[in-house]
């Protein structure tokens, strides 16, 4: 195991045997993650499997009922969602992140807001800038309701976004979901990148099995709300049996 | 001409009173989806602390600050402590909820203030300004509506538009849910969000009562034709909300004064129910039909 700096410390987000239910139903069962920094750490599982309501009760849209979410050892289970989001948890959920009836600029001013809440408004401009450069179909349409924005368009919206915010984690559910196979590999790439460059802790949350653990240091597989194998990504991927079972390639 | 002059100047400031309550009932629309029909009682129950204020033998000014601060705490404490227990669940229930406010209101004005009528002075004068022989129905006061009324507006679109808090109170009557993982605090937004519209609400209330009669029900009236003005606009669209005000004051006013004044709750009736059939979105929603 490589040692980690202290920064890198506040960034370790450890799923401690998280249990959610809705009414009688159990969507997790005491489900154990551990994402570090510098790492894409894969979640990935079928329809149904609790994959989506992981995240939201990492990030305190849904309320779990038993076990602990710690973000460089401070427990943020049962927290409301604003907190855990300035605490620097950005999730990026699926599909809807986007605000529509917003422009562009303003979508990425809210992520810059919450940013500059956790780091100071210093470099701000820079920060905005630097999402525009990474992303420059953005740039063009910054004055425009996010509305009109292309499905790859919006992906890359919601994940400027999420970066403004300079996080130490970031939950990303389904990021591929409706793009063409081009727009999901610059995608991916970028968050490959990103995670090399800035050493913050990905959870990605995949349907596109293959696709996740390409990009992916380590995977979980969920079934029926618990885990049934973690191991590398590149373990996973080898392992036959466990694609025919449960991932679909 | 005269006559036509008269009821359209009439008109005019009277819809600007409608175009700030329709606005303050927009406001809440946009961000909880509730019709606040407490907004009236609210209004009418900070124009009487006005009056208890200039009573007391204060300033009219005195009395209308009052009157504005006591909106923003009523409208941040109905929020926070009736509104807070009944958002996101079923709308029915927040409707319900507020017509008690207006009911429990208006019967707690008349246990404090008492029921009578109660004759509340303007600041400005009463009497219309005269060009050579004529002398119009537009009278200093009327101007202080029409210019306070623009300054309400101007400054919400400030506050929304070049804004931090503006921008976190869109985003938050658009997407609770992603405002929240943006660390926005959506509760407080709410809490604000009806503070500011019981502000506009009350300054609705003052201007009607300024040089009438106040009475606890007083009010009741404003509230059909403010909520007919903010569904004309389309109920999303405070811009809406402002051009239904000055057209609902004005065919109200060109009703009152060539067929009757009998006739203008009538008429408001039948333009609310002439604009859910032909255009049920409103005049000014934002929604694009659909091009074939």
């Amino acid at each position: 195991m490589e040692t980690m700096t202290d920064g890198e410390r506040d960034r370790e987000l450890d799923i401690r045997g998280l249990t959610t239910r809705y009414g009688p139903v159990t969507a997790l069962d005491g489900v154990s993650v551990l994402a570090r920094p510098g790492e894409v750490t894969a979640v990935l599982g079928a329809n149904g499997a609790g994959k989506t309501t992981l995240l939201r009760t990492v990030s305190g849209l849904v309320r779990g009922s038993d076990g602990a979410v710690l973000l460089g050892g401070r427990n943020l289970a049962g927290a409301p969602a604003e907190t855990i989001a300035r605490a620097g948890v950005a999730h990026v959920p699926e599909g809807r992140g986007v605000i529509t009836e917003l422009t562009v600029e303003e979508n990425l001013r809210l992520g810059e807001l919450l940013g500059s809440a956790r780091r100071g408004k210093d470099g701000r401009e820079e920060r905005v800038a630097s999402v525009y450069d990474m992303f420059p179909p953005l740039a063009q349409r910054r004055r425009q309701v996010a509305n009109s924005l292309s499905g790859g368009e919006r992906q890359m919206l919601v994940i400027g976004r999420a970066l403004l915010s300079e996080p130490e984690v970031l939950l990303l559910d389904e990021p591929s979901l409706g793009l063409a196979p081009r727009v999901v590999a610059r995608i991916f790439g970028l968050i490959r990148d990103l995670v090399d460059r800035k050493r913050i802790t990905v959870l990605l949350v995949e349907q596109n099995a293959r696709s996740a653990l390409s990009i992916a240091d380590k995977g979980f597989v969920l079934n029926l709300g618990r885990v049934v194998a973690s191991d590398d990504a590149d373990a996973l991927a080898a392992d036959a049996e466990l694609r025919h079972a449960y991932l679909g390639f | 001409m005269q006559q036509f002059l008269n009821i359209t100047l009439g008109g005019l400031s009277q819809g600007a009173i409608y175009a700030a309550f329709a606005l303050a009932l927009v406001l809440i629309w946009r961000a909880t989806r509730i019709i606040n029909f407490a907004q009236g009682a609210m209004a009418m129950f900070t124009t009487y602390l006005a009056l208890a204020v200039i009573e007391s033998g204060q300033s009219y000014w005195a009395g209308f600050a009052v009157a504005l601060a006591g909106g923003l705490v009523l409208g941040a404490i109905v929020e926070r402590v009736i509104m807070r227990r009944v958002e996101g669940g079923p709308e029915l229930n927040a409707v319900i909820v507020t017509l008690g406010l207006f009911v429990g209101l208006q019967a707690l004005a008349a246990i404090i203030f008492g029921a009578a009528f109660q004759s509340f002075p303007a600041p400005f004068g009463l009497r219309g300004f005269t060009f050579g022989e004529l002398t119009v129905a537009f009278t200093p006061f009327s101007v202080f509506i029409v210019g306070s009324v623009l300054v309400v507006m101007l400054a919400l679109v400030a506050l929304f538009r070049f804004t931090d808090l503006g921008l976190r109170m869109r985003a938050s009557a658009f997407s609770q849910e992603v405002s929240r993982l943006l660390g926005v605090r959506v509760g407080r937004m709410l809490t604000i969000g009806w503070a500011l519209a019981a502000v506009v609400g009350s300054l609705a209330g003052l201007l009607i009562a300024g040089g009438n009669l106040v009475h606890p029900a007083y009010m009741d009236a404003v509230i059909v034709y403010g909520f007919v003005a903010a569904v004309l606009g389309g109920l999303d669209s405070p811009a809406g909300a402002v051009a239904g005000g000055l057209i609902i004051g004005l065919a109200l006013s060109y009703v009152s004064g060539y067929l009757g004044s009998e006739l203008v709750t009538l008429a408001a009736l039948a333009i609310l129910v002439a604009v859910l059939l032909i255009r049920p979105k409103g005049l000014f929603s934002r929604v694009a039909e659909r091009r074939v």
